[in-house]
């Protein structure tokens, strides 16, 4: 629970990492890129208030206790949906893989949810492994990175026909949420992995699944608000949007809040801090209080406008519905506002 | 913050503009013209020049006119594609300025900088930087793509200009290239990016069109400043992101100059 001006928020935070990225951990051979990953999101970091950076070494190795006082305590988290990222080629013992995610998540419950991964070019070793996988940590999701590597190939695409048969068997399975990593461009190559477009058919063709595009394709922005504009199932992850600009480029922040409330719509945004890239405290913190800079400018006047009902949905409520998370009375209910009125409708 | 609109005319202006007399070799001359063939350098992701995002790290001119440019991106993971495009783009406007007789780009801590500045010397494309992995029509539509976006983000900006100084819906969609703004950065960038693709942009062209080359009907404007304005908010919003993190990581101010050392 986070609690702000005598108010109570619930949070469920669906996208944290515990990873582990020191030296110790660098594939040989690959070091310059273990090395390049780990500083570029230290960068990141760098866009939020500095009192909340910290030295590359702590970044690279935080710790269970760093997770558990800036995740739960500092941050009010009440839930955490853990977003895997494997980078075997380049990390010995992955970057953060199901594994060490589960190995906090055993210490805490009720309070983590850990999602896997399926990579469509591992065949049918891949689908047991899924298999596997969604038994043994009893999968509700899966984080998929199209950018990533594997054995000479530099990317897919979740319209591959390749990649059906893996969709098919998270239905069979129950996981039901697929988090698509498209976000700023730092990987790639020969393949625009980062392009959102291809979420498109997967969505139309799978309306029994939940597509959420984490850091909603920036900068690819447009093409993720066209394409979920126009599929219902097509959520929008605010990792690296709120953490990336919220602070850093307050004005911009404001546009891109703008433009997805616009096209998306505050029932299909998810809160993400992205720990351990930011914490979530200052993030909560501020999008608590958040509004446009100065509302009735030209530049946000016709935006739709985000009250505290609609902040409790993207803070904790609508992830709270995609993952069958028991949300508290008093905490508002994601559905309430949507039944009264379709009562009203039909009481009309 | 730069924008496109405090550079001023000469940093909007095409390498084929350059001086026409060929003046002496080096000297402090040539290296500001090397700085000016430099500002007509895109980053095609964001539509902004290489030089007003700071991606010049220095830029050296011996007095033989050998000239050595130190490229640096916001992160060491910046998308190589992207990477490529402008320091292919750099060696090109820099070889093109008259007195300049040896060019030597350098993209520095990016972890594909090895592959990227071995092609660049030896004169090949992105497919000789990772022969077997990519492909250069590949690098082309992507840099197409995004010049149909930066293009639909500069007309929308001016074409709100013009209905907020009082032009009616009809006047903008049924505007011509000669009625539109003069000494307008956007404008000006919006006809050089219709040149790149192909779309005509003489004086009876239609002023604003569609990314496919149409006009834009006047039952599709409202939709289509929407839609520029969210494009335009994605490349502000990733220019700003990509400034921060150049700044954080080179620690710079915010109002220094644009070129380092």
């Amino acid at each position: 629970m986070y609690e702000k001006n005598g108010e109570k928020y619930f949070i469920v935070d669906s996208h944290l990492h515990m990873w582990s990225a020191g030296p110790d951990n660098w594939v040989k051979g690959q070091e310059q890129y273990a090395k390049g990953w780990i500083e570029c999101f230290h960068a990141y970091m760098g866009l939020g208030p500095p009192e909340t950076h910290w030295p590359i070494e702590k970044f690279m190795s935080y710790t269970h206790e760093d997770f558990v006082k800036d995740v739960f305590e500092d941050g009010g988290v009440d839930v955490g949906v853990f977003q895997s990222t494997y980078l075997k080629e380049w990390y010995t013992k992955g970057f953060n893989d199901a594994e060490q995610n589960a190995a906090l998540m055993e210490k805490y419950p009720d309070k983590l949810i850990v999602n896997g991964r399926f990579d469509p070019r591992d065949g049918d070793a891949g689908l047991k492994q899924l298999e596997e996988d969604a038994k043994r940590w009893n999968l509700q999701g899966v984080k998929l990175y199209t950018a990533e590597w594997n054995n000479g190939s530099r990317g897919w695409r979740l319209d591959d026909p390749e990649t059906q048969p893996f969709l098919d068997k998270c239905k069979d399975l129950g996981i039901k949420n697929i988090h698509v990593h498209k976000g700023p461009t730092i990987w790639p190559l020969d393949k625009d992995a980062f392009d959102p477009r291809d979420v498109d058919k997967a969505a139309t063709d799978n309306p029994e699944l939940n597509f959420i595009i984490e850091h909603v394709g920036l900068p690819r922005i447009e093409d993720f608000c066209f394409m979920a504009t126009q599929e219902p199932n097509v959520y929008a992850g605010l990792s690296v949007v709120i953490g990336g600009l919220m602070f850093a480029r307050p004005r911009f922040f404001a546009k891109v809040m703008g433009e997805l409330l616009f096209w998306v719509g505050e029932d299909k945004m998810l809160f993400g801090s992205d720990y351990g890239i930011w914490e979530p405290k200052w993030q909560i913190d501020g999008f608590i209080d958040w509004d446009y800079p100065q509302p009735d400018h030209e530049e946000f006047s016709d935006y739709p406008r985000l009250d505290d009902a609609g902040k409790r949905k993207i803070l904790g409520l609508n992830a709270a519905k995609l993952y069958g998370i028991q949300v508290p009375d008093g905490m508002g209910q994601p559905d309430a506002a949507a039944k009264d009125d379709a009562q009203l409708v039909e009481a009309g | 913050m730069n924008t496109p609109a405090s550079l001023g005319p000469e940093a909007e202006a095409r390498p084929t503009r350059a001086p026409a007399a060929a003046p002496a070799a080096g000297g402090a001359g040539l290296r500001e013209r090397v700085l000016s063939a430099l500002a007509t350098v895109y980053d095609p992701e964001l539509d902004e020049p290489i030089t007003s995002l700071r991606f010049i790290t220095s830029c050296e001119v011996t007095p033989r006119g050998e000239v050595g440019v130190v490229l640096r991106l916001p992160t060491p993971q910046c998308a190589p594609n992207f990477a490529f495009l402008m320091a292919a783009d750099a060696r090109r406007a820099v070889r093109s300025v008259p007195g300049v007789h040896g060019v030597t780009i350098e993209l520095e801590d990016h972890y594909t900088g090895d592959e990227i500045n071995g092609a660049l010397s030896r004169g090949e494309g992105f497919t000789g930087a990772f022969p077997g992995e990519t492909d250069d029509d590949d690098l082309e539509a992507l840099r197409e793509l995004f010049t149909r976006k930066a293009l639909i983000a500069r007309q929308a900006r001016v074409c709100e200009q013009m209905l907020s100084s009082g032009a009616t819906e009809h006047d903008v969609v049924s505007a011509t290239v000669a009625e539109l703004p003069v000494d307008n950065p956007d404008a000006t960038r919006a006809l050089q990016l219709r040149a790149q693709l192909g779309f005509a942009a003489t004086p009876d062209a239609p002023a604003f069109i569609q990314p496919n080359g149409e006009p834009v009907a006047l039952d599709q404007l409202t939709r289509w400043l929407r839609a520029a304005r969210l494009i335009r908010t994605g490349l502000e919003a990733n220019g700003g992101m990509c400034r921060s993190l150049l700044a954080f990581r080179h620690n710079l101010d915010p109002e220094t100059q644009e070129v380092g050392r």
